[in-house]
Protein backbone atom coordinates (compact mmCIF):
# COMPACT_ATOMS: atom_id res chain seq x y z
CA UNK A 1 0.00 0.00 0.00
CA UNK A 2 2.79 2.05 1.28
CA UNK A 3 4.63 1.76 -1.81
CA UNK A 4 1.73 2.27 -4.41
CA UNK A 5 1.18 5.96 -2.65
CA UNK A 6 4.85 6.40 -3.61
CA UNK A 7 4.48 5.55 -7.14
CA UNK A 8 1.53 7.46 -7.17
CA UNK A 9 3.87 10.72 -6.35
CA UNK A 10 6.58 9.47 -8.46
CA UNK A 11 4.73 8.71 -11.48
CA UNK A 12 3.76 12.99 -12.29
CA UNK A 13 7.29 13.87 -11.92
CA UNK A 14 8.41 10.72 -13.80
CA UNK A 15 6.22 12.08 -16.68
CA UNK A 16 7.16 15.68 -17.08
CA UNK A 17 10.67 15.82 -15.54
CA UNK A 18 12.78 14.66 -19.15
CA UNK A 19 10.84 17.64 -20.76
CA UNK A 20 11.78 20.00 -17.63
CA UNK A 21 15.60 18.41 -17.94
CA UNK A 22 15.80 19.09 -21.31
CA UNK A 23 14.64 22.50 -21.20
CA UNK A 24 16.84 23.56 -17.91
CA UNK A 25 19.49 21.73 -19.92
CA UNK A 26 19.73 22.55 -23.41
CA UNK A 27 17.75 26.43 -23.33
CA UNK A 28 18.29 27.66 -19.42
CA UNK A 29 21.46 26.84 -18.86
CA UNK A 30 23.00 27.62 -22.31
CA UNK A 31 21.03 31.18 -21.39
CA UNK A 32 22.99 31.34 -18.72
CA UNK A 33 26.84 30.34 -20.06
CA UNK A 34 25.98 33.36 -22.59
CA UNK A 35 25.33 35.37 -19.89
CA UNK A 36 28.94 34.67 -18.68
CA UNK A 37 30.57 34.77 -21.77
CA UNK A 38 29.00 38.09 -23.04
CA UNK A 39 30.72 39.40 -19.44
CA UNK A 40 34.23 37.74 -20.59
CA UNK A 41 37.07 39.44 -22.72
CA UNK A 42 37.91 37.48 -26.05
CA UNK A 43 41.43 37.38 -25.17
CA UNK A 44 40.88 35.88 -21.52
CA UNK A 45 41.23 37.24 -18.30
CA UNK A 46 38.43 38.22 -15.67
CA UNK A 47 35.22 39.48 -15.59
CA UNK A 48 34.20 43.11 -17.95
CA UNK A 49 31.97 45.20 -19.44
CA UNK A 50 33.49 46.23 -22.39
CA UNK A 51 31.56 43.67 -24.84
CA UNK A 52 28.23 45.95 -23.95
CA UNK A 53 30.00 49.27 -23.28
CA UNK A 54 31.31 48.37 -26.92
CA UNK A 55 28.23 48.17 -28.56
CA UNK A 56 26.74 51.05 -26.96
CA UNK A 57 29.69 53.76 -27.75
CA UNK A 58 30.81 52.16 -31.47
CA UNK A 59 28.47 53.33 -33.72
CA UNK A 60 28.59 50.75 -36.29
CA UNK A 61 27.28 48.25 -33.88
CA UNK A 62 24.42 51.05 -32.49
CA UNK A 63 24.10 51.40 -36.40
CA UNK A 64 23.33 47.84 -36.77
CA UNK A 65 20.29 47.84 -34.30
CA UNK A 66 18.38 51.11 -35.38
CA UNK A 67 18.87 49.54 -38.88
CA UNK A 68 17.04 46.47 -37.69
CA UNK A 69 14.33 48.27 -35.95
CA UNK A 70 13.87 50.43 -38.63
CA UNK A 71 13.66 47.55 -40.80
CA UNK A 72 11.46 45.20 -39.07
CA UNK A 73 8.85 48.55 -38.72
CA UNK A 74 8.66 48.83 -42.17
CA UNK A 75 8.68 45.28 -42.94
CA UNK A 76 5.73 45.25 -40.52
CA UNK A 77 3.82 47.97 -41.28
CA UNK A 78 3.69 47.02 -45.10
CA UNK A 79 2.88 43.27 -44.50
CA UNK A 80 -0.11 44.57 -42.77
CA UNK A 81 -1.76 46.86 -45.04
CA UNK A 82 -0.77 44.43 -48.01
CA UNK A 83 -2.57 41.25 -46.22
CA UNK A 84 -5.57 42.72 -44.59
CA UNK A 85 -7.34 43.31 -47.92
CA UNK A 86 -6.10 40.20 -49.36
CA UNK A 87 -7.47 38.28 -45.89
CA UNK A 88 -10.42 40.27 -46.35
CA UNK A 89 -11.17 39.53 -50.46
CA UNK A 90 -10.36 35.30 -49.28
CA UNK A 91 -13.00 36.01 -47.08
CA UNK A 92 -15.61 37.63 -48.20
CA UNK A 93 -15.40 37.83 -51.71
CA UNK A 94 -14.28 34.41 -52.85
CA UNK A 95 -17.56 31.67 -52.35
CA UNK A 96 -17.50 29.39 -49.09
CA UNK A 97 -16.43 26.32 -51.21
CA UNK A 98 -13.26 27.95 -53.02
CA UNK A 99 -11.84 29.14 -49.97
CA UNK A 100 -9.99 26.66 -48.64
CA UNK A 101 -8.17 26.23 -51.56
CA UNK A 102 -7.79 30.05 -52.51
CA UNK A 103 -6.13 29.90 -48.68
CA UNK A 104 -3.72 27.21 -49.35
CA UNK A 105 -2.81 28.48 -52.93
CA UNK A 106 -2.11 32.04 -51.25
CA UNK A 107 0.17 30.19 -48.04
CA UNK A 108 1.34 27.64 -50.94
CA UNK A 109 5.08 29.28 -51.43
CA UNK A 110 5.39 29.49 -47.47
CA UNK A 111 6.74 25.92 -47.63
CA UNK A 112 9.76 26.20 -49.62
CA UNK A 113 12.60 26.07 -47.89
CA UNK A 114 13.34 29.18 -46.57
CA UNK A 115 17.45 29.38 -47.81
CA UNK A 116 15.55 28.67 -51.28
CA UNK A 117 13.06 31.27 -51.08
CA UNK A 118 15.46 34.33 -50.67
CA UNK A 119 17.78 32.59 -53.06
CA UNK A 120 14.85 33.08 -55.53
CA UNK A 121 14.00 36.62 -54.92
CA UNK A 122 18.13 37.12 -55.75
CA UNK A 123 16.90 35.76 -58.91
CA UNK A 124 13.87 38.31 -59.69
CA UNK A 125 15.75 41.03 -58.30
CA UNK A 126 19.66 40.44 -59.61
CA UNK A 127 21.47 42.47 -62.32
CA UNK A 128 20.90 40.61 -65.24
CA UNK A 129 17.30 39.08 -63.51
CA UNK A 130 13.92 38.97 -64.18
CA UNK A 131 12.48 42.71 -63.39
CA UNK A 132 15.56 44.17 -64.99
CA UNK A 133 15.33 42.39 -68.34
CA UNK A 134 11.62 42.93 -68.52
CA UNK A 135 12.65 46.78 -67.51
CA UNK A 136 15.47 47.61 -70.01
CA UNK A 137 14.00 45.03 -72.81
CA UNK A 138 10.50 47.00 -72.88
CA UNK A 139 12.83 50.27 -73.45
CA UNK A 140 11.43 51.97 -69.69
CA UNK A 141 15.41 51.72 -68.47
CA UNK A 142 18.44 51.50 -70.50
CA UNK A 143 20.28 50.64 -67.48
CA UNK A 144 19.66 47.80 -65.06
CA UNK A 145 18.43 48.87 -61.58
CA UNK A 146 20.43 48.01 -58.58
CA UNK A 147 17.76 46.34 -56.71
CA UNK A 148 19.57 43.50 -55.04
CA UNK A 149 22.09 43.89 -52.25
CA UNK A 150 19.49 46.75 -51.27
CA UNK A 151 17.16 47.43 -48.09
CA UNK A 152 14.67 47.45 -50.49
CA UNK A 153 15.66 44.15 -51.54
CA UNK A 154 15.35 43.13 -47.88
CA UNK A 155 12.40 44.25 -47.58
CA UNK A 156 10.85 42.69 -50.09
CA UNK A 157 12.03 39.13 -48.85
CA UNK A 158 10.81 39.81 -45.90
CA UNK A 159 7.31 41.09 -46.68
CA UNK A 160 6.42 37.96 -49.36
CA UNK A 161 7.13 36.16 -46.25
CA UNK A 162 4.80 37.68 -43.72
CA UNK A 163 2.36 38.95 -46.40
CA UNK A 164 1.53 34.82 -46.56
CA UNK A 165 1.85 34.40 -42.60
CA UNK A 166 0.00 37.70 -42.37
CA UNK A 167 -3.17 36.10 -44.47
CA UNK A 168 -3.22 33.10 -42.73
CA UNK A 169 -3.96 34.83 -38.79
CA UNK A 170 -6.14 38.29 -40.27
CA UNK A 171 -8.20 35.02 -42.55
CA UNK A 172 -9.27 33.32 -39.28
CA UNK A 173 -10.07 36.24 -37.40
CA UNK A 174 -12.20 38.05 -39.88
CA UNK A 175 -14.17 34.12 -40.44
CA UNK A 176 -14.23 33.83 -36.63
CA UNK A 177 -16.62 37.10 -36.50
CA UNK A 178 -19.72 36.34 -35.66
CA UNK A 179 -22.06 37.24 -39.11
CA UNK A 180 -24.70 38.76 -35.98
CA UNK A 181 -22.01 41.75 -35.81
CA UNK A 182 -22.47 43.09 -38.88
CA UNK A 183 -26.46 42.48 -39.20
CA UNK A 184 -26.82 44.39 -35.66
CA UNK A 185 -24.83 47.09 -37.74
CA UNK A 186 -26.86 46.77 -40.54
CA UNK A 187 -29.90 46.72 -38.68
CA UNK A 188 -29.12 50.17 -37.05
CA UNK A 189 -28.62 52.09 -40.13
CA UNK A 190 -24.61 51.54 -41.20
CA UNK A 191 -23.67 50.98 -44.40
CA UNK A 192 -20.83 48.73 -45.49
CA UNK A 193 -17.98 51.27 -45.11
CA UNK A 194 -19.14 52.43 -41.30
CA UNK A 195 -19.77 48.83 -40.72
CA UNK A 196 -16.25 47.66 -41.96
CA UNK A 197 -14.39 50.93 -40.46
CA UNK A 198 -16.18 50.94 -36.58
CA UNK A 199 -17.24 47.16 -36.37
CA UNK A 200 -15.44 44.23 -38.34
CA UNK A 201 -12.03 46.45 -38.19
CA UNK A 202 -12.06 46.84 -34.51
CA UNK A 203 -13.11 43.34 -33.49
CA UNK A 204 -10.02 42.23 -35.59
CA UNK A 205 -7.61 44.44 -33.83
CA UNK A 206 -6.29 42.06 -31.64
CA UNK A 207 -5.49 39.85 -34.23
CA UNK A 208 -3.61 42.09 -36.10
CA UNK A 209 -1.34 42.83 -33.40
CA UNK A 210 -0.62 39.40 -32.43
CA UNK A 211 -0.01 38.83 -36.17
CA UNK A 212 2.37 41.99 -36.41
CA UNK A 213 4.05 41.48 -33.00
CA UNK A 214 4.86 37.73 -34.37
CA UNK A 215 6.12 39.31 -37.27
CA UNK A 216 8.34 41.92 -34.92
CA UNK A 217 10.13 39.08 -33.45
CA UNK A 218 10.48 36.40 -36.42
CA UNK A 219 12.04 39.82 -38.54
CA UNK A 220 14.09 41.02 -35.79
CA UNK A 221 15.83 37.59 -35.30
CA UNK A 222 16.41 36.66 -39.03
CA UNK A 223 20.13 36.35 -40.36
CA UNK A 224 19.26 34.84 -43.75
CA UNK A 225 17.12 37.19 -45.93
CA UNK A 226 18.91 40.32 -45.02
CA UNK A 227 22.49 38.80 -45.14
CA UNK A 228 21.30 36.78 -49.15
CA UNK A 229 19.21 39.78 -50.44
CA UNK A 230 20.52 42.45 -48.29
CA UNK A 231 24.21 41.83 -48.66
CA UNK A 232 26.72 44.00 -46.60
CA UNK A 233 25.95 47.38 -47.16
CA UNK A 234 24.39 47.64 -44.33
CA UNK A 235 24.45 45.02 -41.80
CA UNK A 236 21.23 44.01 -39.39
CA UNK A 237 21.90 42.48 -35.75
CA UNK A 238 22.01 39.12 -36.65
CA UNK A 239 24.34 39.62 -39.21
CA UNK A 240 26.32 41.78 -36.58
CA UNK A 241 26.11 38.94 -33.91
CA UNK A 242 27.06 35.97 -37.01
CA UNK A 243 29.97 38.20 -38.05
CA UNK A 244 31.60 37.61 -34.81
CA UNK A 245 31.83 34.26 -34.65
CA UNK A 246 32.37 33.71 -38.06
CA UNK A 247 35.55 35.87 -38.80
CA UNK A 248 36.82 36.49 -35.27
CA UNK A 249 35.10 33.49 -33.32
CA UNK A 250 34.95 36.59 -30.76
CA UNK A 251 32.22 34.66 -28.40
CA UNK A 252 31.60 36.84 -25.79
CA UNK A 253 30.59 39.73 -28.09
CA UNK A 254 28.82 37.55 -30.17
CA UNK A 255 26.89 36.48 -26.82
CA UNK A 256 26.50 40.24 -26.04
CA UNK A 257 25.25 41.13 -28.96
CA UNK A 258 22.53 38.18 -28.75
CA UNK A 259 21.72 38.96 -25.10
CA UNK A 260 20.98 42.62 -26.68
CA UNK A 261 18.87 41.78 -29.43
CA UNK A 262 16.71 39.76 -26.84
CA UNK A 263 16.26 42.40 -24.45
CA UNK A 264 14.79 44.55 -27.42
CA UNK A 265 12.43 42.04 -28.05
CA UNK A 266 11.92 41.77 -24.66
CA UNK A 267 10.70 45.41 -24.29
CA UNK A 268 8.62 45.47 -27.71
CA UNK A 269 6.58 42.47 -25.95
CA UNK A 270 6.07 44.06 -22.67
CA UNK A 271 5.37 47.68 -24.80
CA UNK A 272 2.57 45.67 -26.44
CA UNK A 273 1.71 43.30 -23.73
CA UNK A 274 -1.61 44.87 -23.12
CA UNK A 275 -2.78 44.72 -26.43
CA UNK A 276 -1.98 40.87 -26.98
CA UNK A 277 -3.78 38.93 -24.65
CA UNK A 278 -5.03 36.04 -26.71
CA UNK A 279 -8.48 35.65 -25.23
CA UNK A 280 -9.68 32.10 -25.49
CA UNK A 281 -13.15 32.02 -26.83
CA UNK B 1 -20.65 50.07 -55.74
CA UNK B 2 -21.32 46.53 -55.47
CA UNK B 3 -19.62 45.50 -59.08
CA UNK B 4 -17.01 48.16 -58.74
CA UNK B 5 -15.42 46.29 -54.92
CA UNK B 6 -15.57 43.23 -57.14
CA UNK B 7 -13.28 44.45 -59.77
CA UNK B 8 -11.18 45.99 -57.26
CA UNK B 9 -10.93 42.88 -55.38
CA UNK B 10 -10.23 40.98 -58.19
CA UNK B 11 -7.08 43.14 -59.07
CA UNK B 12 -5.72 43.37 -56.20
CA UNK B 13 -6.16 39.78 -55.35
CA UNK B 14 -4.64 38.99 -58.72
CA UNK B 15 -1.27 41.61 -58.26
CA UNK B 16 -0.95 39.53 -54.51
CA UNK B 17 -0.87 36.13 -55.90
CA UNK B 18 1.32 37.55 -58.53
CA UNK B 19 3.54 38.85 -56.09
CA UNK B 20 3.28 35.64 -53.93
CA UNK B 21 3.92 33.26 -56.71
CA UNK B 22 6.66 35.17 -59.03
CA UNK B 23 9.57 34.08 -56.97
CA UNK B 24 8.58 30.63 -57.20
CA UNK B 25 7.69 30.20 -60.77
CA UNK B 26 10.84 31.89 -61.52
CA UNK B 27 13.01 29.36 -59.48
CA UNK B 28 11.18 26.21 -60.95
CA UNK B 29 11.09 28.03 -64.43
CA UNK B 30 14.72 28.33 -64.36
CA UNK B 31 15.22 25.08 -63.18
CA UNK B 32 14.84 23.77 -66.50
CA UNK B 33 17.44 25.85 -67.79
CA UNK B 34 19.44 24.48 -70.38
CA UNK B 35 22.51 26.70 -69.97
CA UNK B 36 24.81 27.63 -67.04
CA UNK B 37 23.22 31.09 -65.83
CA UNK B 38 19.37 30.72 -64.17
CA UNK B 39 18.31 34.23 -65.84
CA UNK B 40 16.43 35.29 -68.87
CA UNK B 41 16.27 34.51 -71.95
CA UNK B 42 14.86 30.86 -70.95
CA UNK B 43 16.60 28.25 -72.66
CA UNK B 44 15.18 24.94 -71.79
CA UNK B 45 13.23 22.71 -71.20
CA UNK B 46 16.48 20.81 -69.57
CA UNK B 47 16.79 18.35 -66.71
CA UNK B 48 20.23 18.18 -66.62
CA UNK B 49 20.68 20.07 -62.98
CA UNK B 50 18.56 17.49 -61.74
CA UNK B 51 20.86 15.02 -63.06
CA UNK B 52 23.80 16.99 -61.34
CA UNK B 53 22.65 17.58 -57.85
CA UNK B 54 21.33 14.09 -57.82
CA UNK B 55 24.82 13.26 -58.74
CA UNK B 56 25.82 15.36 -56.00
CA UNK B 57 26.79 13.47 -52.69
CA UNK B 58 27.30 16.42 -51.03
CA UNK B 59 23.67 17.40 -51.49
CA UNK B 60 22.53 13.70 -51.87
CA UNK B 61 24.08 12.70 -47.90
CA UNK B 62 22.88 16.23 -46.89
CA UNK B 63 19.06 15.61 -47.84
CA UNK B 64 19.82 12.16 -45.56
CA UNK B 65 20.97 13.65 -42.84
CA UNK B 66 18.21 16.23 -42.98
CA UNK B 67 15.56 13.38 -43.13
CA UNK B 68 17.33 11.58 -40.32
CA UNK B 69 17.54 14.70 -37.61
CA UNK B 70 13.84 15.82 -38.66
CA UNK B 71 12.67 12.42 -37.95
CA UNK B 72 14.41 11.73 -35.00
CA UNK B 73 14.81 14.87 -33.14
CA UNK B 74 10.59 15.92 -33.79
CA UNK B 75 9.99 11.76 -32.56
CA UNK B 76 12.09 12.93 -29.53
CA UNK B 77 10.48 15.92 -29.10
CA UNK B 78 7.06 14.39 -29.65
CA UNK B 79 7.56 12.06 -26.59
CA UNK B 80 8.75 14.50 -24.41
CA UNK B 81 6.14 16.63 -25.13
CA UNK B 82 3.54 13.96 -24.79
CA UNK B 83 4.20 12.38 -21.63
CA UNK B 84 4.78 16.25 -20.08
CA UNK B 85 1.36 17.31 -21.25
CA UNK B 86 0.35 14.08 -20.17
CA UNK B 87 1.56 14.60 -16.59
CA UNK B 88 0.65 18.16 -16.28
CA UNK B 89 -3.28 17.76 -17.16
CA UNK B 90 -3.86 14.18 -15.31
CA UNK B 91 -1.77 15.60 -12.05
CA UNK B 92 -1.88 18.50 -10.09
CA UNK B 93 1.41 18.96 -9.55
CA UNK B 94 3.00 22.58 -7.20
CA UNK B 95 3.64 25.04 -9.22
CA UNK B 96 2.16 23.95 -12.25
CA UNK B 97 1.58 27.29 -14.40
CA UNK B 98 5.21 28.23 -13.92
CA UNK B 99 6.84 25.12 -14.97
CA UNK B 100 4.49 25.01 -18.19
CA UNK B 101 5.57 28.36 -18.75
CA UNK B 102 9.45 27.08 -18.42
CA UNK B 103 8.63 24.36 -21.29
CA UNK B 104 6.73 26.62 -23.77
CA UNK B 105 9.31 29.93 -23.35
CA UNK B 106 12.15 28.28 -26.38
CA UNK B 107 8.93 29.48 -28.22
CA UNK B 108 9.34 33.48 -27.69
CA UNK B 109 13.33 32.89 -28.47
CA UNK B 110 14.67 33.60 -31.47
CA UNK B 111 16.55 30.54 -33.29
CA UNK B 112 19.54 32.53 -33.75
CA UNK B 113 20.00 32.68 -30.18
CA UNK B 114 19.16 28.92 -29.44
CA UNK B 115 21.56 28.31 -31.88
CA UNK B 116 24.04 30.87 -30.43
CA UNK B 117 23.40 29.98 -26.34
CA UNK B 118 24.20 25.72 -27.30
CA UNK B 119 27.27 26.98 -29.55
CA UNK B 120 28.77 29.21 -26.70
CA UNK B 121 27.98 25.96 -24.23
CA UNK B 122 29.08 22.79 -26.17
CA UNK B 123 32.67 25.21 -26.82
CA UNK B 124 32.89 25.12 -22.84
CA UNK B 125 31.45 21.62 -22.24
CA UNK B 126 34.02 20.26 -25.28
CA UNK B 127 31.10 18.82 -26.99
CA UNK B 128 32.44 19.28 -30.97
CA UNK B 129 29.90 19.90 -33.46
CA UNK B 130 27.99 17.36 -35.34
CA UNK B 131 24.43 16.44 -36.43
CA UNK B 132 23.83 15.12 -32.88
CA UNK B 133 24.63 18.88 -31.76
CA UNK B 134 22.09 20.04 -33.91
CA UNK B 135 19.33 17.32 -33.16
CA UNK B 136 19.04 18.61 -29.80
CA UNK B 137 18.68 21.99 -30.86
CA UNK B 138 15.95 21.26 -32.89
CA UNK B 139 14.23 19.25 -30.15
CA UNK B 140 14.68 22.42 -28.12
CA UNK B 141 12.69 24.86 -30.32
CA UNK B 142 10.38 21.94 -30.88
CA UNK B 143 9.44 20.28 -27.60
CA UNK B 144 7.66 23.39 -26.80
CA UNK B 145 5.19 23.43 -30.00
CA UNK B 146 4.38 19.85 -29.60
CA UNK B 147 3.71 20.23 -25.40
CA UNK B 148 1.20 23.52 -25.98
CA UNK B 149 -0.66 21.17 -28.97
CA UNK B 150 -1.03 17.75 -27.27
CA UNK B 151 -1.96 20.01 -23.95
CA UNK B 152 -4.00 22.13 -25.10
CA UNK B 153 -5.99 19.24 -26.95
CA UNK B 154 -6.80 17.49 -23.28
CA UNK B 155 -9.53 17.16 -21.79
CA UNK B 156 -12.31 16.05 -19.51
CA UNK B 157 -13.36 13.20 -21.83
CA UNK B 158 -10.06 11.67 -22.64
CA UNK B 159 -9.50 11.79 -18.50
CA UNK B 160 -12.74 9.69 -17.97
CA UNK B 161 -12.14 7.08 -20.57
CA UNK B 162 -8.71 6.84 -18.83
CA UNK B 163 -10.46 6.46 -15.12
CA UNK B 164 -12.86 4.00 -16.81
CA UNK B 165 -10.19 1.67 -18.06
CA UNK B 166 -8.21 2.38 -14.51
CA UNK B 167 -11.03 1.19 -12.61
CA UNK B 168 -11.54 -1.85 -14.72
CA UNK B 169 -7.89 -2.63 -13.19
CA UNK B 170 -5.96 -1.07 -16.25
CA UNK B 171 -2.42 -0.95 -14.99
CA UNK B 172 -0.89 2.89 -15.73
CA UNK B 173 1.35 1.93 -18.96
CA UNK B 174 -1.82 -0.36 -20.19
CA UNK B 175 -4.14 2.97 -20.01
CA UNK B 176 -0.99 4.80 -21.56
CA UNK B 177 -0.63 2.95 -24.45
CA UNK B 178 -4.17 1.98 -25.11
CA UNK B 179 -5.94 4.28 -24.21
CA UNK B 180 -4.11 7.59 -23.93
CA UNK B 181 -1.93 7.55 -26.87
CA UNK B 182 -4.88 6.14 -29.64
CA UNK B 183 -6.81 9.48 -28.26
CA UNK B 184 -4.13 11.51 -28.60
CA UNK B 185 -3.33 10.50 -31.90
CA UNK B 186 -4.36 13.76 -33.97
CA UNK B 187 -2.47 15.71 -31.85
CA UNK B 188 0.08 13.78 -31.49
CA UNK B 189 0.50 13.72 -35.50
CA UNK B 190 0.07 17.03 -35.61
CA UNK B 191 2.83 17.94 -33.41
CA UNK B 192 5.04 15.32 -35.02
CA UNK B 193 4.51 17.01 -38.63
CA UNK B 194 5.04 20.31 -37.28
CA UNK B 195 8.17 19.53 -35.81
CA UNK B 196 9.11 17.72 -39.12
CA UNK B 197 8.89 20.33 -41.67
CA UNK B 198 10.71 23.16 -38.83
CA UNK B 199 13.00 20.71 -38.40
CA UNK B 200 13.63 20.03 -42.18
CA UNK B 201 13.72 23.38 -43.43
CA UNK B 202 16.02 25.02 -39.95
CA UNK B 203 18.94 26.90 -40.77
CA UNK B 204 21.17 29.13 -38.16
CA UNK B 205 21.37 26.37 -35.44
CA UNK B 206 22.01 23.67 -37.88
CA UNK B 207 24.97 26.35 -39.22
CA UNK B 208 26.56 27.01 -36.04
CA UNK B 209 26.38 23.40 -34.21
CA UNK B 210 27.23 21.07 -37.38
CA UNK B 211 30.89 20.78 -39.29
CA UNK B 212 31.20 18.53 -42.01
CA UNK B 213 28.51 16.29 -41.95
CA UNK B 214 25.49 18.87 -42.34
CA UNK B 215 21.85 19.06 -43.36
CA UNK B 216 20.14 19.87 -46.83
CA UNK B 217 19.41 23.41 -46.14
CA UNK B 218 22.93 24.25 -44.93
CA UNK B 219 24.36 22.75 -47.76
CA UNK B 220 21.98 24.85 -50.83
CA UNK B 221 23.74 28.03 -48.42
CA UNK B 222 27.33 26.76 -49.78
CA UNK B 223 25.91 25.94 -53.02
CA UNK B 224 24.87 30.45 -52.62
CA UNK B 225 28.57 31.00 -52.15
CA UNK B 226 29.14 30.35 -56.04
CA UNK B 227 26.61 32.85 -57.19
CA UNK B 228 23.40 32.16 -59.09
CA UNK B 229 23.35 28.83 -60.70
CA UNK B 230 20.58 26.65 -62.19
CA UNK B 231 21.51 23.72 -59.69
CA UNK B 232 20.70 25.87 -56.82
CA UNK B 233 17.19 26.42 -58.58
CA UNK B 234 16.85 22.29 -58.93
CA UNK B 235 17.82 21.41 -55.72
CA UNK B 236 14.86 23.98 -54.61
CA UNK B 237 12.84 22.63 -56.51
CA UNK B 238 12.93 19.66 -55.14
CA UNK B 239 12.75 20.64 -51.55
CA UNK B 240 9.54 22.93 -52.26
CA UNK B 241 7.87 19.54 -54.35
CA UNK B 242 8.83 16.98 -51.06
CA UNK B 243 7.35 19.80 -48.68
CA UNK B 244 4.08 19.79 -51.19
CA UNK B 245 3.69 16.12 -50.72
CA UNK B 246 4.10 16.37 -47.04
CA UNK B 247 1.58 19.40 -46.89
CA UNK B 248 -1.14 17.66 -49.03
CA UNK B 249 -0.97 14.28 -47.59
CA UNK B 250 -1.13 16.18 -43.89
CA UNK B 251 -4.24 18.24 -45.31
CA UNK B 252 -5.77 14.77 -46.82
CA UNK B 253 -5.24 13.21 -43.33
CA UNK B 254 -7.07 16.00 -41.34
CA UNK B 255 -9.92 16.04 -44.33
CA UNK B 256 -10.44 12.30 -43.78
CA UNK B 257 -10.42 12.42 -39.79
CA UNK B 258 -13.39 15.09 -39.78
CA UNK B 259 -16.75 13.17 -39.19
CA UNK B 260 -18.85 12.91 -42.20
Amino acid sequence: MNSATNSGRALPWALVTPALGWTLLFFVLPFVAMGFSSLTAHDGGGFTRANYSQFFTNPAYWQALVNSLQVTAIVTVISVLLAYPFAWILAEQVPERWQRLALMLAVLPFWTSYVVRSYSWLLVLAQNGVINRALTGSGLFSEPLQLANTRLATVTGFVHFFVMLLTLTIFANLKQLSPSYRKAAADLGAGPVRTFLHVVLPLTLPGIMVGAFLTFVLCIGDYITPQILGGNNELLMPQLVMMQIGRRGDFPLASALSIILMAVVTIAYLACARWLKIERA
Amino acid sequence: MRALVRIVSWLYAVAIYGFIFLPVVVLVLFSLQATSFPIPPFTGPSLRWYDAVLADTRLTSALVNSLLVAALSSAAAVTLGFLSAWGFARFALPGSALLRGLITLPLTVSYLIIGMGLLVLFNWAGVPKSLLAAGIGHVVINLPLCFAIIYSQMGDHQINIERAARDLGAPEWKVLLLITVPVMAPAIFAGFFLSMTFSWDEFVISFLLTRFDTTLPVEIWNLLRSGLNPKTNAVGSLVFAVSIVLVVFFELMLLRRKPA
